[in-house]
């Protein structure tokens, strides 16, 4: 996993509560094996009309939106399906950092699993940076001093677990230091034999 | 004698291998099931970094998500093939037990887990599928987890977790004549919302679920996913003890015995304390209909849709109801479908199947309808055939299929065309869940049943002699 120290970029809102991960990447395209080209069946049936054309009214369609890497969401993103192929998708389409009121418990988890910033902040902060992200805006995330930077220069700290940062910023494999506890592992085991 | 300790907790302190304050805990894993859509990814990283399975004898693996419910020996979907020969070769390779689409064991995760008697009281089990939760009726810690910790558990049969905290979800009083498990869950979700369980381990406690069978706590728990908990429990009884009893990867005589000692133990003490409780009262509630676009959108058989102005949320609502093709105020019985779905791991076990046959015997499916069962396992669809259900659903116009996830997630050929509505037993609501553009409608076996003969939802205590 790439480490996460700093990232600037263009914010998109998507101002829908609840926005479950069948609607992230819709079942038609879990069946790929491999990690990798999820990008483009993002929101796939909001993005698209059943001719494959592009959806008008849909918000990430807008050309102003086209370079986002910030998504700002709406409360208990990411519910339903443990599908890990939503992050997945949600990566390769661009984006790094997602902000939103809160998260579904394993979509958040997912995320942090594949190196993106997951930020939960309150609601009143992410529907004010929803409304000028309208008009533009650019957010410029620092993860090591938990703070997000606006447009206007002020200045928004954040709360992450401290484990959640530390994995982050190295860019640590979970399983490879998982198995530095090998040792107590096998003693558990054999404790319980 | 110490602390008086919840279920959760008894099961967390016997699993815990390492916890430090501020981190989450390293948990060991006692079962993990597997299905070829979520894990591919999770063996091939295995491979890259040169890793075994360490627990292969722990991990049990099966095909649902993507198989046929009918022509299995003439798939067309290669991507779906590839999908299986992938799991058919991953699990050769590093030593897991499959059921494969052919196999007497083949099933739902969530249905054969129990029926092998592989879920137990006092375990952890993960899957790489939410609702995992479903195994937590025999107080069980299960829980859905993404391909990511997959790979994680495969390698080290561990997984780093923030400790949840405990929801009890006290159910008063009883439930009436007709109204059912699935109705209790839906009901609770509607009251508290999709997301009240985020954070905990919700435990179903009360006279009305102790009096649930097995496969009726089962319809609970699963759920409990769509109110966003970690995971849903049931604390063991007798009654788990007796399911469990015989089943093939449970031990016999005074192993077992001495093992549901054990299991009775983990019961949640009296007086233990929960982080937060909330009440339901089982004798107010009714046959539930979701309208909307989440399962927290129900309401009883009896109401209508909601007025838009009224809703907490109404462009929400408004969205929902302009998906679902529907009007505000509308009366759920007006609603007419065109597809009904009796199958998922939520309600395709046999006890299931039996109540909806009852609806349906004698009387015929109401023409122009698609309806079909699809039993949750290989078994189920067995012994439902030696009680002749099957002729029973066919002669009133259902199709009889194999088992398989199906027409919950529509992975296979199994779907809800644009614009069609369906009387769903299964757990999720959401666009597009049944196929593209599709309006799901989530109730009970007994009310699909009923949808599929009128044309329309109704009270199903009208078919079971109650008056409503």
């Amino acid at each position: 996993m790439e480490p996460f120290k700093e990232h600037k970029g263009i914010a998109a809102p998507l101002n829908r509560g609840n926005v479950d991960t069948d609607q992230i990447i819709p079942k038609q395209f879990l069946k790929r094996i491999e990690r990798t080209g999820f990008g483009e069946f993002l929101f796939f049936h909001w993005r698209f009309d059943d001719d494959g054309n592009l959806r008008d009214d849909f918000v990430l369609n807008q050309p102003k939106y086209e370079n986002a890497t910030i998504l700002l969401a709406g409360d208990n993103f990411g519910c339903g399906s443990s599908r890990e192929h939503a992050p997945w998708a949600l990566e390769d389409y661009g984006f790094k950092v997602i902000i939103a009121p809160d998260f579904a418990d394993i979509f958040y988890n997912n995320s942090l699993k594949n190196g993106i910033l997951v930020i939960k902040m309150n609601e009143e902060q992410v529907q004010q940076w929803m409304k000028k992200a309208e008009q533009g805006l650019t957010l410029d995330v620092d993860l090591e001093k938990q703070e997000i930077t606006d447009t206007d220069g002020t200045v928004v700290s954040f709360d992450i677990p401290a484990y959640h940062k530390e994995k982050l910023l190295n860019g640590w494999d979970d399983i490879a230091l998982t198995l530095l506890e090998e040792d107590a592992i096998q003693a558990f085991e054999e404790k319980r034999a | 004698m110490g602390k008086a300790l919840t279920a959760f907790e008894k099961i967390w302190n016997k699993h815990v291998i390492k916890e430090e304050e501020g981190k989450p805990a390293l948990l060991y894993i006692d079962q993990h099931l597997v299905h070829e859509v979520t894990s591919p990814q999770a063996f091939e990283g295995l491979r890259l970094n040169g890793r075994k399975v360490r627990r292969p004898d722990l991990t049990f693996a099966t095909m649902d998500h993507n198989v046929p419910t009918i022509n299995r020996e003439n798939m067309k979907d290669e991507i779906s093939i590839k999908q299986m020969e992938a799991l058919k070769k991953n699990c050769a390779d590093f030593g897991v037990k499959l059921a494969d689409m052919y196999h007497p064991d083949q099933g739902i995760v969530h249905i054969i887990g129990p029926q092998l008697g592989l879920t137990q009281p006092g375990k952890t089990i993960v899957c790489g599928d939410s609702h995992t939760s479903t195994h937590g009726a025999f107080g069980a810690f299960a829980f859905g987890i993404g391909t990511s910790e997959v790979e994680h558990v495969l390698a080290t049969q561990t997984i780093w977790q923030d400790k949840p905290k405990t929801l009890n979800v006290q159910v008063v009083g009883e439930l009436g004549v007709g109204v059912t498990a699935k109705d209790l869950i839906l009901a609770i979700i509607a009251k508290f919302g999709v997301r009240f369980g985020t954070g905990y381990v919700m435990e179903y406690t009360g006279e009305a679920i102790r009096n649930l069978t097995m496969e009726e706590r089962m319809t609970i728990c699963n759920m409990s996913i769509e109110a966003g908990a970690r995971a849903g429990l049931i604390s063991p009884d007798e009654t788990t003890v007796e399911f469990l009893r015989g089943r093939e990867m449970v031990p016999e005589g005074e192993a077992f015995e001495a093992l549901a000692e054990d299991w009775l133990a983990l019961a949640t003490d009296e007086g233990a304390e929960y982080d937060h409780t909330v009440t339901i009262y089982a004798d107010e509630i009714e046959p539930q209909v979701t309208w909307g676009t989440n399962p927290g959108m129900g309401v009883p058989v009896s109401a209508s849709t909601p007025t838009i102005a009224d809703a907490e949320y109404p462009d929400e609502v408004k969205r929902a109801l302009e998906y679902m093709d529907l009007e505000e105020n509308q009366p759920i019985t007006s609603i007419h479908v065109d597809h009904v779905f009796i199958g998922s791991c939520t309600n395709s076990r046999l006890s299931d199947l039996k109540k909806a046959s009852k609806i349906v015997e004698g009387k015929k499916v109401k023409e122009g309808i698609k309806a079909i069962v699809v039993p949750g396992s290989f078994l189920v669809k067995q012994q439902a055939e030696e009680i002749g259900l099957d002729k029973i659903f066919i002669e009133a116009g259902f199709e009889w299929r194999n088992s398989g996830c199906s027409m919950c997630l529509g992975m296979n050929d199994d779907i809800v065309p644009s614009g069609g509505r369906c009387a769903s037993t299964s757990n999720r609501n959401f666009e597009g869940r049944q196929g593209n553009g599709a309006r799901t409608h989530l109730v009970s076996p007994e009310m699909a049943a009923a949808a599929a003969i009128e044309g329309h939802f109704v009270d199903v205590r009208q078919f079971v002699g109650v008056p409503s």
